[in-house]
């Protein structure tokens, strides 16, 4: 194994002593400041957990209900705190179970690392009970991944681990570790990795590129910014945001960028994307200069590439060249750490107020508040709205919540009127759009965060796609809010086949259980609401809980989220109804 | 905009890891592109390895594609080349009959004319190596298969470039870091 000498160390713990590999695995954890994890056990991997059943002082176990359950509430835990989110499981169905996990992490750029146990080496190869080539499914969904089978390798590769997990453009890595491996001797000694020679994880800032987007952003009348997670991952909330006042940029988010500027801040003109908000999608196609900065393109936020902001100039802010003119042709590219990157633009721009061309976000909001978001959040029909839950969550919360939601219409919601005041506080499935996530994922959350208010949004079919990480709650007494908005559809898919499949509902009504009884059985205090007079009780009453809660709201049954860019349309098509 | 399909030559240093392989070939798995060669061994840098993949693409598939070859941690750098970048040769074996030889005394001219190498002759069958260009190869494998072929077989383009690839001073950077 070349891996060592290819990697620059730092020596953290280097009392050498004769150990077994297991322990090594969690004597490195440690050393990476690791103090919770989240698992499964079995037959691959018990040598490991016989060691965090013995270090379990220092190291905190959680034992979910499923794995997928473990990889999400590791994801969970890496978002809202910005360290890296640990996993375990065994080898074979435990490690497949990661899987979905693991692809949302990388998709979204989440630091995990997940260690899965492997049969015997002598048994690779010959289909042994629970052998699974995981680091093969693994490869196309890690940003790296690796497999060890001696014991001396532990520390080194996964020091390796945690490294590319967190660096540069974070993402999740995979250990696979063969039971011999486990049960072999080495001496340990910790070295923590400060590089890997053939991985760039931070491109340096060329001040000529910042430079070059310094002139076209003072030359722009109508410049645009759109940011995505790469200024939360960067830590540059603050850059964006003295970027953002000084040159006067109305600025939008990607959903993954969501609370780098609080909600309220004057220049925040919204979400782009297909449910994002009226003014930035249609003005997309008007702005002159627009300005990417931690954003990716995807195709949910450009729609119809060929009619993308034609007009405008492109600049793009981005520490992974991969993305450079991935998607969109840019005019010119900054190839960076955003923190970086935003601190050397801030001194080259010109002070601006763009007053007309803010006014005309602020006319095309206006005709989305008369048209859609008055109906959402101040309903006049009977049936309550999720709009008005998501209101009612800011009120009690004063905006403070970290919102963890699933996928589909109450996701989208969830984005659209949650108040984002802090940063870091919407954890979402973006990329991947995993419905399942949002369970695990806010346990990760609260146990991370115990101080914030942690309040997971979750629609009726994506609450039963992980609902056994109920048992995680109760067991961990983890105090998540859980508010379940029950339209008795797959609302999202519902929505689609009213709009574009003459409303055929193949396969999208649901005939629920009952949830409260179900969270009852977990002994998890619940509620049922229908009405909209019960709302505002129900939720001070959730809020102030110091334990778990569950809420079931009882929603309209085919309600819709506009506005909507229409697969393949241009993002000036956008709909309001 | 149709952009022309073109061959070029893709170079990747690597680490010398178990796996790469299975990472570098779900690149072009993903993006559906054929893999029309694909040589790897050691280059020139101790412990380094090096891919030469030949794919018929735009050039703007190649400038992608080799972006998210960089992207993997293990490589080192990669690069894209066309043909007249590049000096590149192919190589081949024949197995044919011993027979033929005296029968067809033709085909002693044809070794002869296409600078092919006898590696070995035995009562039963004698064998052919020849390197160059694919056309040329390609040739010579029409020429002989009038006489029958028993066993042909051709390696993946190997390449080098007109030009300096710069690895060895981004090696030597990390180490001086
Ligand atoms: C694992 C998974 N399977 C299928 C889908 C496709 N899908 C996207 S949204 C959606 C409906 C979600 O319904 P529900 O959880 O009830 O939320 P609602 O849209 O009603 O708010 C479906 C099936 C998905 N995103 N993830």
């Amino acid at each position: 194994m070349k891996t060592e000498t290819q990697n620059k160390t730092q020596v953290v713990a280097n009392n050498t002593i004769r150990i077994p590999g297991s322990e090594a695995v969690v004597r490195s954890l440690i050393a990476e400041g690791v103090d919770i994890l989240y698992g499964y056990p079995g037959g691959a991997i018990m040598p490991v957990y016989d060691e965090l059943y013995k270090f379990q002082n220092e190291i905190h176990h959680v034992l979910t209900r499923h794995e997928q359950g473990a990889a999400h509430a590791a994801q969970g835990y890496a978002r809202i705190s910005g360290r890296v989110g640990v996993a375990i499981a065994t080898s074979g169905p435990g490690a497949t179970n990661l899987i979905t996990g693991i692809a949302d992490a990388q998709i979204d750029s989440t630091p995990l690392v997940c260690i899965t146990g492997q049969v015997a080496s002598h048994l690779l190869g010959s289909d042994a009970f629970q052998e699974t080539d995981i680091v093969g499914i693994s490869t196309p969904v890690t940003k790296w991944s690796c497999q060890i089978t001696k014991a001396s390798e532990i520390p080194g590769v996964l020091a390796k681990a945690f490294y590319i997990a967190r660096s540069g453009r974070p993402g999740p890595v995979l250990v696979d570790i063969t039971k011999d491996a486990q049960f072999g001797e080495l001496d340990f000694e910790y070295k923590k990795c400060t590089g890997v020679r053939s991985y760039t994880s931070v491109p340096k800032t060329n001040p000529e590129a910042v430079k070059a987007a310094a002139d076209i952003i003072n030359s722009a009348k109508k410049p645009m910014i759109v940011w995505g997670q790469g200024v939360i991952l960067g830590k540059a909330e603050a850059e964006l945001k003295a970027v953002i006042e000084k040159a006067g940029i109305p600025s939008a988010w990607t959903i993954l960028g969501a609370s780098a500027i609080p909600t309220s801040h004057p220049l925040n003109i919204g979400m782009v994307g297909m449910h994002g908000n009226y003014a930035p999608n249609k003005l997309t196609n008007e702005c002159d200069v627009l300005i990417a900065i931690g954003m990716r393109f995807d195709d949910r936020v450009t729609g119809n590439l060929n009619t993308y902001a034609k007009q405008a100039k492109v600049v793009h802010f981005d520490i992974d060249p991969a993305e450079i003119d991935k998607n969109v042709k840019t005019d010119v590219a900054v190839i960076g750490d955003s923190k970086d990157s935003l601190a050397q633009l801030l001194p080259l721009l010109e002070a601006k107020s763009h007053d007309a061309w803010l006014q005309e976000f602020k006319d095309l909001y206006d005709i989305e508040f008369e048209k859609v978001i008055k109906n959402d959040i101040y309903p006049t029909k009977e049936g309550l709205t999720m709009g008005e839950v998501l209101k009612q969550i800011n009120i009690e919360t004063k905006g403070s919540a970290a919102i963890v939601s699933d996928v589909g219409q109450h996701q989208m919601i969830a984005c659209r009127y949650a108040d984002f005041n802090v940063s870091k506080s919407n954890i979402t499935s973006g990329g991947l759009g995993t419905m399942g996530f949002a369970l695990p994922a806010a346990i990760g959350a609260k146990m991370a965060a115990p101080d914030r208010h942690v309040v997971a949004i979750i629609g009726d079919g994506g609450f039963q796609m992980n609902i056994q990480e109920l048992g995680t709650v109760f067991q961990q007494k983890v105090p998540v809010k859980i508010v379940v908005l029950n339209n008795e559809f797959l609302g999202m898919v519902r929505q689609w086949q009213q709009l574009f499949f003459d409303k055929r509902y193949a396969s999208t009504e649901m005939t629920n259980p009952d949830f409260v009884t179900i969270a009852k059985g977990y002994y998890i205090e619940a509620k049922r609401i229908s009405k909209r007079e019960e709302l505002e009780g129900a939720i001070k009453e959730m809020i102030a809980s110091e334990n778990s809660y569950f809420l079931e709201v009882c929603v309209e049954k085919e309600d819709n989220v506009f506005p909507m860019i229409p697969t393949g349309a241009s993002v000036s098509d956008i709909r309001l109804s | 905009m149709n952009e022309e399909i073109k061959t070029f030559t893709i170079s990747i240093y690597t680490e010398n890891n178990i796996g790469l392989l299975n990472r570098i070939s779900a690149i072009f798995q993903r993006r559906h592109i054929n893999i029309e060669s694909l040589t790897t061994s050691q280059s020139e840098i101790d412990g380094v390895n090096r891919f030469v993949i030949v794919v018929n693409i735009t050039e703007t598939q190649a400038k992608k594609i080799v972006g998210q070859f960089e992207k993997q941690i293990e490589v080192i750098r990669a690069f894209y080349h066309t043909d007249e970048q590049t000096i590149f040769t192919e190589s081949c074996m024949f197995k044919i009959k011993s027979a033929l030889l005296f029968e067809e005394p033709q085909i002693q001219n044809i070794i002869k004319e296409s600078n092919a190498r006898i590696v070995t002759v035995n009562k039963e069958f004698f064998v052919l190596e020849k390197s160059g260009r694919r056309n040329e190869i390609e040739s010579l494998r029409r020429d002989l298969n009038v006489f029958g072929i028993m066993q042909f077989v051709r390696a993946g383009r190997i390449a080098v470039t007109k030009d300096e690839m710069k690895v060895t001073e981004l090696l030597l950077a990390f180490n001086n870091q």
